[in-house]
């Protein structure tokens, strides 16, 4: 008894001092600092990765940091953990925090001009990361768009079930009604294609109408969730859960009987528009007004009629609309989802927005956070690397995913990274030593 | 006339008849109180006018436009503020933003400026956040702006409640028991707190108390409601002596 509590007294303390070590090394390392380090390693990859992988016997560079290795080849698991510390884990925390001076003068510089060149900075970096990383391999490019993709729909979801808490089941509805939207809007005037015959407009012209087609697609998911906001809004509690998850099967039974949509075959054919630098700057362009409106006093009605809708009322809160205005907000996001999806995997059936779907979608909300753009961004990344693990496991995967979301419910009813607040320009800032920053911490 | 007058209103739930022919007529500045003992109708009478229920009969005219039938953020941007008896505060929010949020009626930047973060909505956030700043000030829990409200102790909560129907910039002001389970000593900041803030705003305050000592203190113009019905009205004076209300309410004995 007295030996345990001992191991575990210091095993406590080794971890309390590990952690005070981290802290104490990487607390002045800015986000730019992290960003050049990881630079490095990619690099460092996309010259040494495949010859390193090979030694490590290996036979190709793992290309979701061994995530997929581990079901699939258990034995592979030594080779991979070495690879990812020799090309990841020791270049980044070394170099990070060697150059953490130099990047806070940088960021303290940037700092000086407009918000929006840091924010460039930041994100062009960012995206050299992505794009050299997925560089490597067409799975990673997939992975990392599908990703990015969850995250937009993730984060739409989040405003109705964590920030508004309602409870929708809609958003694979909305999904495709975006995806049929646009890729039948890209299809028709770009595509030479046998059902709609001859492109309407130079297939030149493509790329440059696709936030067009994207947009439509957000619009017409809107118009979609009007019909389910209408009565829904009416009164409160599950009346949203039930009316969303009966449209979510209309809109599903809808695509398969609809024959100039390909039916249940679906529809193909999708000019190859998403690149990865496309879904990367819609999702950007997602998480920065999602999060600018959800910050906002008119975002803050949403936390309010979720809380105590009579005291919003009498606040002066159009509750009503404050409800309608964020379930389209949210059903146009779906949307535009749908659409990216649509040209990323360049296939649709109305099998692809079900039931696994809406599971898969809810998951990432409740995995990551209600009320929370971080938790958002890491329930969707985080699943979408899991899911990719359970791969092997084929049709048990969807087992294991709705046991978790239960587990999640049970143990952390609110999610990982759940009432947070987003800062990016406070995640852009140098963490510098003098007191200076304590200071601006604290006003 | 009057700024906020209530002409013959009645109000049935089902078969059972809650507020039956009541009358008011709140001057600009004026305090006025509503006593009565339990389920006489007091808060009924509130939500009555301040739009959660449409009385059946009778008319509610605020600054010489009726407002029956409207909603009930309506009414409140119209100028009718209020507090709640059990507290009803956002438990997720902030003090500030609660204060922030009870704006929402008079914010012009749209969404367009909640989406894409325009210079106009930093003006006006900037500018509402100075005026909520001003008003915790008013009520003394300027040092708690930032705390999430379900951490503060309960007298604080309530002056959450008070600067949030403040922020709506009422012409009357509905108190709804503002010293409920306080105890003595917060009772006393409470009442400090209403004088102070009717000192410098100066409008109409319309309270419910069961607690004699805050009516008397505070209102010009008392109402004793008894099972939905006025049984009495005039100073702390004529209420006190008013024999109707020492049976029906006060009990046998003179308290006061």
């Amino acid at each position: 008894m007295g030996v345990t509590s001992d191991v575990i007294r210091t095993n406590q303390n080794i971890w309390t001092r590990a952690r005070g070590w981290l802290r104490a090394t990487y607390a002045h390392v800015p986000l730019l600092a992290w960003l050049f380090a990881s630079l490095f390693s990619v690099l460092l990859e996309t010259f040494v990765g495949i010859p390193l992988a090979r030694a490590l016997g290996l036979g190709k560079i793992p290309a979701l940091f061994g995530v997929v290795l581990a079901l699939d080849k258990p034995a592979l698991i030594p080779g991979a953990f070495l690879y990812l510390l020799v090309i990841y884990a020791l270049p980044i925390s070394i170099l990070a925090r060697l150059v953490a001076g130099i990047a806070n003068r940088l960021a303290a510089w940037l700092m000086t001009f407009p918000v929006i060149v840091t924010a460039i900075v930041h994100l062009g970096l960012l995206y050299a990361n992505l794009s050299l990383w997925a560089e490597l391999s067409d799975y990673r490019d997939l992975v990392a768009r599908l990703a990015m993709i969850a995250i937009i729909v993730t984060l739409s979801l989040n405003v109705v079930n964590g920030y508004m808490g309602e409870f929708s089941c809609s958003h694979p509805g909305f999904m495709a009604l975006g995806a049929y939207a646009a890729s039948f809007f890209t299809i028709v005037l770009f595509v030479d294609e046998n059902r709609f015959g001859a492109p309407l407009l130079p297939p030149g012209w493509g790329p440059f109408m696709f936030p067009i087609s994207l947009i439509l697609g957000g619009i017409v998911a809107a118009l979609g969730a009007l019909l389910v906001a209408i009565p829904s809004f009416r009164t409160r509690g599950d009346y949203l859960a039930i009316i969303s998850l009966a449209f979510m099967f209309i809109i599903k039974s809808l695509f398969e009987n609809l024959e100039v949509f390909g039916g249940a075959r679906g529809l193909s054919n999708q000019p190859n528009y998403a690149s990865l630098l496309v879904v990367f700057i819609w999702t950007i362009l997602s998480i920065w007004i999602i999060n600018n409106f959800v910050r906002s006093t008119l975002g803050k009605a949403l936390n309010a009629v979720r809380d105590g809708e009579l005291a919003a009322s009498a606040m002066t809160v159009d509750t009503r609309r404050t409800k309608m205005t964020a379930f389209l907000f949210a059903a146009f996001w779906a949307g535009v989802g749908g659409g990216l999806l649509a040209h990323v995997i360049r296939y649709i059936n109305p099998d692809t927005f079900g039931i696994r779907k809406l599971a898969e979608v809810l998951a990432m909300v409740y995995l990551g956070g209600l009320n929370s753009v971080t938790g958002s961004i890491v329930g969707a990344v985080g699943l979408s690397l899991i899911g990719e693990a359970l791969r092997p496991l084929e049709i048990y995967k969807w087992i294991i995913i709705p046991i978790m979301l239960i587990l999640i419910m049970i143990f952390r009813p609110t999610g990982l990274v759940a009432f947070t607040e987003f800062d990016p320009v406070s995640l852009f800032r140098p963490r510098m030593e003098n007191r200076k920053e304590v200071d601006h911490g604290a006003a | 006339m009057a700024l906020l007058e209530v002409r013959n209103m009645t109000h049935y739930f089902g078969g059972l008849r809650a507020v039956h022919d009541y009358n008011l007529a709140v001057e600009p500045g004026q305090v006025r109180g509503l006593i009565g003992p339990n389920g006489a109708g007091k808060t009924t009478v509130f939500n009555l006018i301040t739009g959660i229920y449409t009385p059946t009969e009778g008319e509610i005219i605020l600054d010489g436009e009726s407002i029956k039938g409207l909603a009930p953020n309506v009414i409140a941007s119209r100028g009718l503020g209020r507090t709640f008896q059990n507290l009803r505060l956002w438990r997720h929010m902030t003090v500030l933003e609660h204060v922030k949020l009870a704006r929402y009626s008079k914010i012009k930047y749209g969404l367009p400026g909640a989406f894409f973060g325009t210079p106009a909505r930093v003006r006006e956030e900037a500018a509402i956040e100075r005026v909520a700043l001003e008003l915790l000030d008013l009520v003394s829990i300027g040092h708690l702006a930032n705390q999430i409200v379900s951490n503060l102790p309960y007298g604080a909560q309530r002056r959450v409640e008070l600067a949030r129907a403040l922020s709506t910039e009422p012409k009357v002001l509905f108190l709804d028991e503002p010293t409920a389970g306080m105890n003595p000593e917060e009772l006393v900041q409470m009442m400090d707190i209403i004088r102070h803030v009717h000192a410098e705003i100066g409008m109409a305050i319309f309270l419910i108390e069961h607690r004699m000592k805050v009516v008397m203190d505070l209102c010009q113009v008392i109402q004793t409601l008894v099972f939905g019905e006025v049984i009495a009205e005039g100073t702390p004076d004529e209420i006190r002596s008013n024999p109707a209300v020492i049976d029906a309410y006060l009990g046998k004995e003179v308290v006061i």
